[in-house]
């Protein structure tokens, strides 16, 4: 099934996403256990995360802190009182029969998150309708092997802390949608608010999607727009998976538009899974009434205020996000947007990485080539992450100076870097046990003399006005010194003949 | 030296300078509790063996010449909503019949770190729902006063054990009344602390916004000495208040010159007993010799007291309880027995009744068979008032009243410094009087339920007999963390008469 694209497409697809991001904290929101991933089931619990009879939650301030850090990268405003709410609902994985979340009054709101291609296909400012902060529930695990059909549920999920990132539905279609879950991801690991491991789950995503359609109107008029059912897609365990759901969801309206011109308001909002092998969503059972979570403030919590100081106090401690970053790159070191996304899309430390280089070198564009060129493809074919990159930025920019110096050019200069790489020994010592070392002029005017008396054809030609032959003599200057410059090679060879 | 005659200070005092050892002590009461509770069902557990090896190594320190905590000795009964680590914590409900919590209540620990003896956990109305200890899944609670009579609730037990002098000291809890009440059926003494004095940790949760802990016992000195002991701040208890635990018992001794004491006319309207209104009359007059001033104070919205209290409490019972849905703990329906009804547990599962699942099923079927019929009407009461639709005219519309109720104590305290009144509008009524009317049952805490929705503290202490013998309550509010006063005021009374060192006759 194919997407038509916007432009082509008879209908505009609307895009909503609700994130639900685990923040990366050593404890659980209401208690002290840990938020480790992996243990051994039910082995990180305790009677609060348990919901034992009398147990009491005790709000983790350091959580609190990591949301408002991410609120306030969302461009999000800060409530200065925020309070917290139980949603009832019965579930296994659920022990206290209602979750702790925020309701009416969630901590941040009205925000935005910018997504722009590099390439130039789409620029979209997102709204973000709220953030709120929550705790997980725990894991129910269906083993249907056997014809047993238990359930097994694991609780050291259970309390972990939550943000739910609410969007306005701008998004216009599912290739945005992935690029802006990337901007997402990228900010909340730069502000080291969560690892959005997806396959630990520390990220999920469900969307809303509809479609709009515009109809002709009376004799060729501008006629209203249609616009089809709200479908929520739900079970999507990639950015991967979130594009291919919606675009399949936009397929599928706009045939289901077709055969039953079914518009938004006549049908109960609709939730869809996303089969990931079938490629397909499937209706999921629904029931008539829509569930009523009887929210109410939880009275075993007090309210949290947050001060503008403290407000301030995250602004500042917060670095700058990506977006910022993007721009401050290209000014600063006059790269390209395009080079600057390559570079910020990597990471925190690898653009504090590049600005080390990039200060030694004393100029950004040509650290820039070498980043992208070497130091990036190097490292996706090694694996891992730049901290454990073997080579420092001093050395590349040693390797750098001495090309610049003119010492020896830029593809020997790759081999020096390849071979300080796998060596692991500092640039100079690689340097002289490659037998490089600088010529001097004295011998490189020597052997040039030497090269034109060999070859009276060459100085003819350049006589004759045809300098590039110039450039045959270069290969033969470096078989007899591979260290030789080549543009010093001919340059001193052109002077030679001009003085003949 | 008969242990059972002494007040809790003095036995404390006897215990330190060795004049009864803590094994005499507890021996002695739970000789007591052997002879008497059989007729008066005030304990669900007792823990013999526990308790005499507790006193026995406290005995063994204090012969060594080791420290020993401000409790050394004293036995404390404890009610059953309170998590023990050594003994099942029941709630007096068949779904935690066999429940044994894997931590201590805050204020247990706090208890044994003190050297309390924790002799057993007293039997209340099901998980503090009731006015009578009716309740009780698994015994009603009978007033030692008279055995027809009911001990009032939710902290029946705790009153009865201690009016019955089968414990010296017990701890209750209160979300409307069920400490003061009791104790002024059962002829004793019971605090109410202001909201946040004692840690809520471990206390199995009815109303978290109402719940408090607090000492039953037969004085206001007593209660003082307790109150050293379970107050104080608790970083796991988020709703605990920040302050310094007072000296309760050092400030028994300051003087109460120029007390302004408020009466409240409505107390006495329609509804009060003649011979309960005699003796809280006599009461004032006794404060009124002592020296206090007598004030009329109006509280406007006391009369929403009830409708209020019966919107907030079932609304926050009916989020605690979901919990107990036989998933993880507690009872769980047999799976695949059918949807008939049992006869004598009290449930009716109706015939024919389908379930959107087994999961469904085990929900609604573990639940109608652990929870009793009070504890369903309230979380019946409040699943529908947070419902969508209605959220606003009950549970907001309620939450407003509340804060007017809480509005009306501050002005009145800017005239006074406490109020007085009955506790109770009758002296202890027959059991199964009102079992069958809950709207009468829930009239009982018409003069406690304000303090709980404005979050103060409220003394009970006898102040009087009926006729037939039974005891009347009267009770003293204060503004937030008024506790010194409320305890000096009724000790001051207490050292004036002796209606609290009457007891009933109830041979061995």
């Amino acid at each position: 099934m194919t997407t038509p694209t916007a432009t082509a497409a008879p209908y505009t697809t609307i895009i909503g996403l609700e994130v639900h991001v685990q923040l990366q904290t050593r404890t659980k929101l209401f208690c002290g256990c840990s938020t480790r991933f992996g243990g051994p089931p039910n082995t990180q619990v305790c009677p609060t995360c348990l919901g034992l009879p009398g147990s009491l939650p005790v709000m983790n301030r350091h959580a609190f802190d990591l949301a408002v850090r991410a609120a306030l990268a969302l461009d999000c405003t800060i409530a200065p009182f925020t309070k917290w709410d139980r949603k009832n609902y019965f579930y296994p994985d659920l022990p206290k029969g209602y979750q702790i979340s925020q309701y009416d009054l969630p901590f941040s709101s009205n925000g935005q998150l910018e997504v722009v291609d590099p390439k130039g296909a789409f620029a979209r400012n997102v709204g973000i309708i709220r953030v709120h902060l929550e705790e997980d529930a725990g894991k129910s695990m269906h083993d249907e092997a056997a014809g047993t059909a238990d359930t097994r549920i694991d609780l050291n999920r259970a309390g972990t802390p939550l943000c739910e990132i609410v969007t306005q539905p701008d998004l216009r279609s599912p290739q945005e949608a992935r690029a802006w879950l990337n901007e997402l991801k990228l900010l909340l690991v730069y502000l080291g608010v969560s690892d959005c491991n997806m396959q630990e789950g520390s990220l999920r995503v469900d969307a809303n999607v509809n479609l709009h359609i515009p109809l002709a109107g009376e004799g060729g008029a501008e006629g209203r727009v249609a616009k089809t059912p709200i479908v929520e897609i739900k079970n999507m365990n990639s950015f991967r998976s979130v594009e291919r759901a919606l675009a399949y969801e936009a397929a599928r309206q706009w045939e289901e538009w077709q055969a039953t011109k079914a518009e938004l308001g006549t049908t109960p909002k609709q939730t869809r899974g996303w089969d990931d092998p079938a490629g397909v969503t499937r209706a999921q059972r629904h029931k008539e009434e829509s569930s009523d979570y009887r929210y109410f403030p939880d009275p075993d919590l007090v309210p949290v205020t947050v001060t503008a100081a403290e407000v301030a106090a995250a602004r500042a401690a917060m670095g700058d996000p990506p977006t910022v970053l993007r721009k401050a790159l290209e000014a600063k070191w006059k790269i390209s947007a395009y080079d600057a996304d390559v570079l910020v899309n990597q990471g925190r430390d690898l653009v504090a990485w590049f600005e080390e280089l990039a200060t030694l070198v004393g100029e950004g564009k040509v650290a820039s080539n070498w980043m992208q060129q070497d130091v990036l493809r190097t490292l996706n074919e090694r694996g891992g992450t730049i901290g454990e990159f073997p080579v420092t930025p001093a050395a590349v920019a040693d390797i750098i100076g001495r090309v610049q110096k003119g010492d020896f050019d830029t593809s020997r200069g790759r081999e020096i870097f390849a071979a300080v790489l796998a060596s692991g020994r500092p640039v100079a010592d690689v340097v002289a046990g490659m037998g490089i070392a600088a010529v001097s002029d004295d011998d490189l005017v020597a052997l040039c003399r030497e090269l034109l008396a060999a070859n009276p054809k060459v100085v003819a030609d350049v006589r004759g006005g045809k300098e590039q032959a110039a450039a045959g003599l270069i290969g033969q200057a470096k078989k007899k010194n591979p260290n030789v410059n080549p543009a010093k090679v001919r340059q001193i060879c052109l002077d030679l003949i001009k003085g003949m | 030296m008969q242990p059972l005659d002494l007040s809790a200070v003095d036995l404390v005092a006897a215990v330190r300078q060795g004049d009864v050892s803590a094994v005499q002590c507890t021996e002695a009461f739970l000789k007591r509790i052997e002879q008497v509770d059989g007729r008066v069902n005030a304990f669900l557990k007792v823990d013999r063996e526990g308790a005499l090896a507790r006193a026995a190594a406290i005995d063994a320190r204090r012969k060594a010449g080791g420290p020993l905590g401000p409790l050394a000795g004293l036995p404390v009964a404890v009610k059953d909503v309170l998590c023990t680590a050594d003994m099942p914590t029941t709630c007096a409900s068949r779904m935690l019949e066999n429940f044994l919590p894997p931590y201590d209540a805050e204020v247990v620990r706090r208890l044994r770190a003190a050297d309390a003896v924790i002799v057993g956990k007293t039997n209340m109305d099901e998980f503090a729902m009731g006015g009578s200890n009716e309740n009780s899944a698994f015994a009603t609670v009978h007033n030692p006063w008279d055995l027809t009579r009911a001990p009032g609730g939710s902290s029946g037990g705790s009153a009865a054990c201690v009016a019955a002098d089968m414990a010296p000291v017990a701890i209750g809890s209160d979300t409307g009344g069920s400490i003061r009440q009791p104790a002024a059926l059962c002829g004793i003494t019971g605090l109410k602390p202001t909201y946040g004095t004692v840690s809520r940790r471990g206390l199995i949760a009815f109303a978290s916004s109402l719940d408090q802990i607090g000492p039953m016992a037969r004085s206001a000195a007593d209660c003082a000495l307790v109150m050293e002991t379970i107050a104080g701040h608790d970083a796991g208890d988020s709703t605990s208040l920040p302050h310094a635990v007072p000296r309760y018992t050092e400030l028994l001794e300051q003087p109460l010159t120029g007390l302004r004491i408020g009466r409240v006319a409505a107390h006495f309207a329609e509804g009060l007993d003649p011979e309960v209104a005699r003796g809280v009359e006599e009461a004032f007059a006794a404060f009124k010799a002592a020296g206090a001033t007598i004030h009329e104070v109006e509280l406007p919205h006391a009369k929403y007291g009830i409708p209020t209290y019966y919107l907030i409490a079932p609304c926050e019972a009916s989020s605690n309880l979901a919990r107990y849905d036989g998933a993880h703990y507690g009872h769980r329906a047999e799976p695949g027995k059918g949807h008939r009804a049992e006869p004598g547990k009290g449930h009716r599962a109706e015939p024919g009744t389908t379930f959107d699942s087994p999961l469904a099923e085990m929900y609604c079927r573990s639940r109608a068979e652990g929870f009793g019929p009070e504890v369903k009407r309230r979380i019946m009461l409040g699943t529908y008032a947070l419902s969508a639709g209605y959220y606003d005219a009950y549970y907001a519309k309620a939450l407003r009243v509340r804060r007017l109720i809480r509005q009306d104590y501050l002005d009145a305290f800017q005239q006074v410094d406490l109020i007085g009144g009955p506790t109770s509008a009758t002296a202890a009524f027959a059991l199964g009087e009102k079992s069958n009317d809950p709207l009468a049952m829930y009239l009982v805490d018409m003069y406690t339920v304000t303090a709980n929705l404005a979050g103060i503290g409220g003394i009970s202490f006898p102040c009087g007999f009926t006729k037939a013998g039974l005891p009347i309550g009267f009770q003293l509010q204060g503004p937030a963390l008024a506790e010194p006063l409320l305890l000096r005021a009724a000790d001051r009374y207490q050292r004036l008469t002796d209606w609290h060192l009457r007891r009933p006759k109830l041979p061995a």
